[in-house]
């Protein structure tokens, strides 16, 4: 489910914190940019694990803060192709079931990727799973707040990072799209 | 951002980063809230709301999986007795996380498991893993009394 990430980045300190110890102050920083953000092609990231290498510090004119490159490891929540994860259901829409971790929301099981038959239920905006037993036909409500086991098939980043003017004028809606989704498979039990 | 990731620049990324067992993420979490709790009033400024919420809800998470009741010495031990089974890094991952207790889910996280494990092996494994590995305390309870209940009848 996590991973831990070796990264390199280059803190900025400002002049009231220089009173901290100085592992203190990164940490802080680096949890402040990080913990929460979702790392293009990496994940999302949760929160420092530790800081192996402190590089010397800079003091740049013109700006009183000092920086300085930091090498430290950053756990991730980056599940693996095939990993079996638990969650609950969110919501249903056409594009399938979307289920949410508290952590991480953007998980969507695709309507192919249900028990077969399915069928979405417009009126009350949920799929509906019918499978016939020898007793008759069955239907099983994918309801919200159920607790759902699933397989993570795929994962898609989008760069969300800001566009500039020219692109932002005509994209005038601005749809948010996830920068982190997971396409899952939901798995088969009895 | 600066910050750019090793390995998210190579096409390597998967091979450099390597898993970090639940159990080790929630012990994480649980002593940085310990320590946070200490810090007094740098915790409740605006930066630091994004680490608050996501430790809380990633806590919130794991509490209610196996994983929150796995300290490193369970987890050590566990993996020195899977060794002879010969798994995967991620198979032996999927049992720390998920505690299988019946075959069923076990062969869902163990690749090709008919071919790689007799029926005796999987019997084996769901009684290393009840033995080696706490459970709900909640859940066990339950049962406990179901069982007592049909024992007397």
């Amino acid at each position: 489910m996590f991973v831990l990430v070796e990264m390199v980045d280059t803190v900025r300190i400002p002049p009231w914190n220089f009173d901290r110890q100085l592992n203190e102050a990164m940490a802080e920083e680096l949890n402040k940019k990080l913990a929460n953000k979702v790392v293009y092609n990496v994940g999302l990231c949760i929160c420092l694990y530790d800081i192996t290498k402190l590089e010397d510090s800079y003091i740049f004119p013109g700006d009183g803060a000092s920086h300085t490159k930091v090498h430290f490891r950053y756990v991730v929540f980056h599940p693996f192709l095939d990993e079996i994860l638990t969650g609950k259901i969110k919501y249903c829409s056409q594009e399938g079931v979307h289920v949410t971790m508290g952590f991480f929301d953007d998980i969507l099981i695709p309507p192919e990727s249900l028990q077969q038959p399915a069928k979405f239920d417009e009126a009350e905006q949920v799929w509906v799973w019918e499978y016939e037993t020898d007793e008759g036909g069955h239907d099983l409500y994918m309801d919200q707040g159920e607790e759902i086991r699933f397989r993570v098939a795929d994962q898609v980043f989008v760069d969300t990072s800001p566009t500039g003017p020219a692109v932002a004028a005509s994209d005038a809606e601005g749809k948010k799209e996830a920068p982190y989704t997971l396409i899952v498979r939901i798995i088969q039990t009895n | 951002m600066t910050c750019y990731s090793l390995f998210s620049q190579t096409d390597q990324f998967v091979t450099f980063t390597f898993f970090f067992f639940t159990a080790q993420v929630f012990k994480l979490l649980i002593d940085l809230k310990e320590q946070r709790k200490d810090g007094g009033k740098s915790k409740h400024s605006a930066g630091q709301q994004n680490l608050n919420t996501i430790m809380y809800e990633t806590l919130k998470y794991l509490s209610k999986t196996p994983s929150s009741r796995q300290s490193p010495e369970i987890v050590k031990e566990f993996l020195t007795t899977m060794m002879p089974h010969k798994l995967t890094k991620a198979e032996k991952l999927q049992l720390l996380n998920h505690r299988p207790q019946t075959a069923v889910e076990i062969q869902l996280m163990v690749e090709e498991s008919e071919e790689r494990l007799s029926e005796e092996q999987i019997e084996e494994l769901i009684q290393t893993i009840s033995d080696h590995l706490p459970g709900d305390p909640e859940q066990e309870k339950a049962a406990a009394e179901t069982d007592e209940g049909g024992g007397q009848s």
